[in-house]
């Protein structure tokens, strides 16, 4: 039995208005070379200063990954060259970054799983090349941008698992709200190790990294198409190279990168132009107080308190500003099944239509709660429910006044839904007949004309009775 | 500590500086004794001093998270050599 065994490095950017260590926007999307400076460019006689949120949002990340804190951490200065850093240096951290330590429990099949964070760490990050014919373009936007690394322990053995601690870990950061976390706009990148032992050896194998995935399916599907390439050469007894591959989405495989494989040396030497930091208790304590209840935690109460099944907990907390809204509606409504099924079935399906979030979609928790109530007490039928929340969310009113206006009040009225129904015998005297014969399906079809004639508003339960009695009669 | 040609060579490299023979053999002997006499330090008894990160008596500089203007492209772009639609261009990294 073979085993892979998988290390993630990730990279995300903060979502600081400024840059790293000087006052840049970081807005996306300016003219190329619009948001840089003398910093950016390395010009001599500048100094950089590091921008205190970036700072603060590298700490929170940090402890809600449950890391050790460094008492005092430093900068230091990554020395290579290469276009993307006019400064010839990237300035990163070293032997004293901010945490280390950690760890992340995903969740596999149900099963909790802990994959340990080795450190997190603050860093600039480089420009941006656009290779056209015969040169190299270069933009400087980019230069200095805030990049969190958070590097994993090799605890991931499986590219689902990989998935998982992608999705767990962009969860978390987002519930803290320091960056999108968008790995399609490159916002978050993420690098793999890769190597493949017996499940009974301790010593590891050759390992390779792999780069250039531009989404977390890229990554499962790079380290799936990795691990098979590791075991065919393994089981025909042949070396494998220890190198930086690139994921080729299109053609779903990895090839070796093609560049002088030589021993990277960056001697890196602390940054002299940033003093050192110490991040005491009370610098701690107040960062730590800004942690708002993280997935995990909520999931668990979304579970326990409102007896919301894990599956469907699992989507509540899938972003803090839902779980905001769900718990939100439980505190207006105590039932929270019902609430839940409304959101993960109607109010998800209206939001992924209308492409917007939670946030961005026109509906308050007062109003929500007031349509499943009005379902509830059976005043809308449950296809006039999800018109009138798709009502709501266009116009913004109350589920009073969209039923009013739309005249979408559920008939209970037995004498009305009694001539109703009488008119659809009338009408469709082969499905009578059919139901006569003993073919039972003839009833779901006479309730769906009734429904139509009633334009949905009829109460389906009323109906069903009412027409049973008169077929038994006929 | 002895500095040979191939460390020179070396460093060089690192640096993206061409040396010719006589620089080489220059430059050796010469890091070898500024190398030596760093060395001097080696002598001292430094059992329990922390590494000095920063010689600044300060710390926790920080900066508030407010935008300033940058340079214009056009400024940031008129020391380059070579330049194409306010892009700084270089010779191609990659084939
Ligand atoms: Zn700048």
């Amino acid at each position: 039995m073979y085993e892979s065994v998988i290390g993630l490095e990730v990279h995300v950017q903060l979502n600081t208005a400024t840059k790293l260590f000087c006052g840049c926007s970081t807005e996306f999307g300016s003219q190329p070379n619009s948001q840089a400076c003398e910093i950016c460019l390395g010009l001599p006689g500048c100094l950089p200063v590091l921008n205190q949120k970036a700072f603060v949002y590298a700490l929170k990340v940090a402890m809600a990954l449950g890391c050790r804190i460094r008492e005092f951490t430093k900068f230091d200065r990554k020395n290579y060259f290469y276009p993307d850093l006019p400064k010839n240096y990237q300035i990163s951290q070293y032997d004293l970054p901010l945490a280390e330590e950690g760890f992340l429990d995903i969740d596999i099949n149900g099963r909790s799983k802990r994959v340990n964070i080795k450190r997190v760490h603050l860093e600039e990050d480089a420009g941006k090349l656009i290779h056209s014919q015969g040169s190299s373009l270069v933009d400087l936007n980019r230069t200095g941008i805030p990049l969190l690394e958070i590097v994993s322990s090799p605890d991931i053995n499986s590219s689902q698992e990989a998935y998982e601690y992608l999705n767990s870990l962009k969860q978390i950061i987002q519930y803290l709200g320091v960056s999108s976390c968008d790995m399609e706009k490159g916002i978050l990148r993420c690098d793999a190790n890769i190597s493949i032992k017996k499940k009974e050896d301790s010593k590891l194998g050759t390992k390779t990294e792999l780069k250039n995935m531009n989404s977390f399916r890229g990554v499962r599907d790079a380290l799936d198409f990795e691990i098979k390439r590791q075991l065919k050469l393994l089981e025909s007894k042949e070396s494998i190279a220890q190198e930086t591959r690139l994921w080729d989405e299109e053609k779903q495989m990895t090839y070796p990168m093609r560049t002088k494989e030589e021993a990277q040396d960056y001697r890196y030497f602390p940054e002299p132009d940033l003093p050192p930091f110490t991040i005491d208790s009370k610098m701690q304590e107040e960062i730590r107080k800004t942690i708002p209840e993280l997935p995990q935690q909520k999931m668990k109460r979304f579970r326990e308190d409102w007896g919301v099944p894990a599956g469907r907990a699992n989507i509540l907390a899938s972003s803090i500003e839902l779980a905001d809204f769900s718990e939100k509606c439980f505190n207006l409504y105590a039932k929270a099944e019902n609430i839940t099924n409304w959101i993960c079935g109607p109010l998800l399906s209206e939001m992924n239509n209308r492409k917007q979030d939670i946030n961005q979609i026109n509906i308050t928790p007062k109003n929500f709660v007031d349509l499943i109530i009005f379902f509830d007490q059976g005043k809308l039928s449950n296809l006039n429910t999800k018109n009138a929340l798709a009502a709501m969310i266009d116009s913004g009113k109350e589920p009073g006044i969209i039923i009013q206006e739309k005249n979408l009040s559920q008939i209970s009225d037995s004498v009305k839904l009694d001539e109703i129904v009488s008119q659809v015998i009338k009408d469709n005297p082969k499905s009578v007949n059919d139901y006569l014969q003993g073919k039972e399906n003839a009833v779901m079809f006479l309730v769906g004309q009734v429904m139509r004639k009633s334009k949905s508003k009829a109460n389906p339960k009323m109906v069903r009775e009412i027409l049973l009695k008169k077929l038994k009669k006929a | 500590m002895a500095i040979d040609k191939n460390t020179v060579k070396y460093v060089a490299h690192l640096a993206r500086i061409k040396l010719n023979e006589d620089e080489l053999d220059l430059l050796s002997s010469q890091l070898e004794s500024i190398i030596d006499f760093i060395d001097k330090l080696k002598e001292l008894d430094i059992s329990g001093v922390q590494p000095t990160s920063s010689v600044l008596a300060v710390g926790n500089v920080f900066r508030e998270d407010k935008p300033r203007a940058s340079l214009t492209a056009e400024e940031s772009l008129s020391n380059a050599p070579e330049k194409k639609d306010n892009f700084f261009g270089v010779p191609k990294v990659i084939e």
